[in-house]
């Protein structure tokens, strides 16, 4: 047996910690997460209210955008109606408007942050350690302490969702920053581009397949996040699976599970052939081929 | 005073410089210096004057400090001490913005691969230095025209880098350097990733050019041979440190030490050598006019691999001219062999 006498109270502290963050800080988060919310409910009740067939067309008009291909947009808008003849549709749009403000709100965050790793070797020391906790912390134990300083609900479920999925982004945005051509940067240095001017005319579209197979990443995690989200009372397609496990209704856990694969299906298709073409421009020029 | 001095530049790299500084300074090897502090020394007490309008080639083959000592001139790289003086000015106590300022009214660069950026078009890469200085975009799209026309890349202003062959990329990079106008063009090793003919022309290209424009160019090779041709003056650099300064006729004639002797072996010295280098200089007291009548002319800049076909066909002698027409020397029929053999 290891010796109690080396114990550390770690989970002693923290629950201090936490306490002390409630009572203290306890309106400033409320606030913040009534900023979230209004920004949630907005976004949800706009998906809701918008015609369905208004929103295939929305969709497959972004596939299009994305792909330049008929094939792809017609697959990805029959996906969206099979949702819809699953009866899951107005789940599935809450599930997309929480994708949305949890996808985007990593992404707001993370290509900052993986711009600073890229730039400083010493935020790098601190966010690379601090990175693989997020991606590997079991996600039930920050999702009480955020349950406990948000209450229960759309907020906490979305900030669990941005720490389980930003790190993709945040990693990516680093690695396609250190991974632009030294030469080139050197190139630019010498005609006396300022940090700035390096920045956002050179590093960033040159990282930017790798930026958008980030953004990819994340969206995909923020989806395989919506069951764990529903847990904490998030509604939408996870609730679906949820409730048909406690109520052993096989048949509606399938249902659900099969919407959330055709809306990650959609997502991915987009956001890759967004990588495809941003890959094109940056290697070979405008979409020749050559 | 030279346009640019390069005053007792080390350059260590490494964590903690200072101790193998010290050591560098005190004349230590570069081996012992790895061996005790575990530092790399790049460059060790480098001096030079380079003067405005001359082609300055710096020798050296890899790892002799060549392409850490161009970046030096820019600042891409600081020395670990020492003073680099541009028309007197020390770069290296500019602050960020001055020395921004002066690499985009003095400077440009031409990478070994290039450096282009592979998003832009060929036009928008030639105007990138243009665009940093934020000039106008109507303005910088007409320079940058007028370059690619003049480096012979008309038509492919729409083009992307890397639709182009390594000959074509690199012409883009010289537009690109030159477009800026810049006083000093900084080559590192700007035609050794190319073909030899492809490279042949360039070099020539660049000789055309600087004919025009008398830029100061410096020019990184590890190629004698294109030492030779594109210099004025050379430079030759072993682990770091200088090892001769010179005009490629005194690099050839009077190598420094064993290793320049070594390298200029090889070399084709006819196309090196040139008549004023070997003649016998006539001293204007006992000019013997009459014993030179008939003797073919060469002009004093003529290369030996050009006299040589004259002196096969005269082998009484020849007069060596200067540009006015007037004797300055002779050359024998010996001499020039003499010269091939040694």
């Amino acid at each position: 047996m290891f010796p109690d006498k080396l114990n550390i109270p770690l989970g002693k502290s923290v629950n201090a910690l936490v306490d002390w963050l409630v009572v203290n800080y306890g309106d400033a988060f409320e606030a913040f997460a009534d900023a979230l919310l209004t920004v949630l409910v907005w976004l949800e009740h706009l998906l809701r209210a918008t015609p369905w067939w208004l929103v295939i067309v929305v969709i497959a008009a972004i596939a299009f955008h994305a792909s330049r291909s008929w094939k792809t947009t017609l697959g990805l808008s029959l996906a969206m109606v099979a949702i819809g003849m699953l009866g899951l549709w107005d789940k599935a749009m809450q599930t997309l408007a929480l994708m949305i403000i949890a996808t985007g709100l990593s992404v707001i965050i993370g290509i900052p942050v993986g711009i600073g790793m890229a730039m400083s070797n010493k935020l790098r020391a601190v966010m690379v350690p601090l990175l693989d906790m997020m991606q590997t912390m079991p996600s039930f134990v920050y999702l009480i302490p955020a349950l406990m300083l948000f209450g229960l609900g759309k907020v906490p479920a979305i900030l669990a969702t941005v720490i389980y999925a930003a790190p993709p982004v945040i990693r990516l945005t680093d690695l396609g920053i250190r991974l632009v051509d030294k030469e080139v940067l050197e190139a630019s240095r010498s005609f006396g581009a300022s940090r700035a001017q390096i920045l956002w005319g050179v590093q960033l579209p040159l990282a930017l397949p790798n930026i958008m197979a980030g953004i990819n990443q994340t969206t995909m995690m923020s989806i395989s996040m919506v069951v764990i989200a529903s847990m904490i009372g998030a509604r939408g397609l996870g609730e679906q699976v949820l409730t048909g496990i406690q109520r052993l209704d096989v048949g509606q856990g399938v249902e659900a599970g099969i919407a959330i694969v055709l809306l990650a299906v959609v997502f991915d298709r987009i956001g890759q052939s967004y990588g495809k073409r941003s890959q094109r421009t940056t290697t070979t020029g405008a979409g020749d081929g050559a | 005073m030279s346009y640019i001095e390069i005053k007792n530049i080390y350059k260590i790299f490494g964590p903690h410089p200072q101790k193998a500084l010290t050591m560098a300074q005190n004349g230590e090897n570069k081996d012992d210096i790895l061996a005790k502090t575990g530092h790399t020394v790049g460059l060790q007490n480098v001096s030079l004057s380079i003067d405005q309008g001359e082609t300055f080639v710096v020798m050296g083959l890899s790892g002799s400090g060549k392409s850490t000592l161009i970046r030096h001139l820019n600042r891409l790289i600081d020395p670990t001490a020492g003073e680099i003086l541009f028309g007197g000015e020390n770069i290296l106590q500019m602050t960020t913005p001055r020395l921004n300022a002066f690499r985009r009214a003095k400077l440009g660069m031409v990478f070994q691969r290039f450096g282009l950026l592979p998003h832009r078009s060929v036009i928008e890469n030639v105007a990138y230095g243009l665009k940093i200085q934020k000039t106008d975009k109507a303005e910088r799209l007409k320079s940058a025209r007028t370059w690619i026309e003049r480096v012979g890349l008309a038509g492919y202003e729409d083009s992307f880098p890397d639709q182009l062959s390594g000959g074509m990329q690199q012409r883009v990079g010289l537009a690109r350097a030159l477009t800026t106008n810049p006083e000093v063009l900084l080559m590192d090793e700007a035609f050794s990733a190319l073909d030899p003919l492809i490279r042949s022309d360039m070099q020539d290209e660049l000789m055309k050019l600087q004919s025009e424009l008398h830029k100061t160019i410096i020019f990184i090779t590890h190629d004698l041979d294109e030492a030779l041709k594109l210099g004025d003056r050379i430079a030759i650099l072993k682990d770091g440190a200088l090892m001769q300064v010179g005009r490629p006729e005194e690099i050839i004639m009077n190598p420094a030490d064993d290793y320049v002797r070594a390298f200029t072996r090889d070399v084709n010295r006819s196309r090196v050598l040139r008549a004023k280098t070997l003649m016998q200089p006539t001293s204007t007291g006992n000019d013997t006019p009459a014993n030179t009548t008939g003797w073919p002319e060469v002009d004093a800049n003529m290369r030996l691999e050009d006299i040589l076909p004259i002196a096969i066909a005269c082998p009484d002698g020849i007069s060596v001219v200067n540009r006015d027409h007037q004797k300055i020397g002779t050359l024998s029929k010996d001499q020039i062999i003499a010269a091939l053999a040694a």
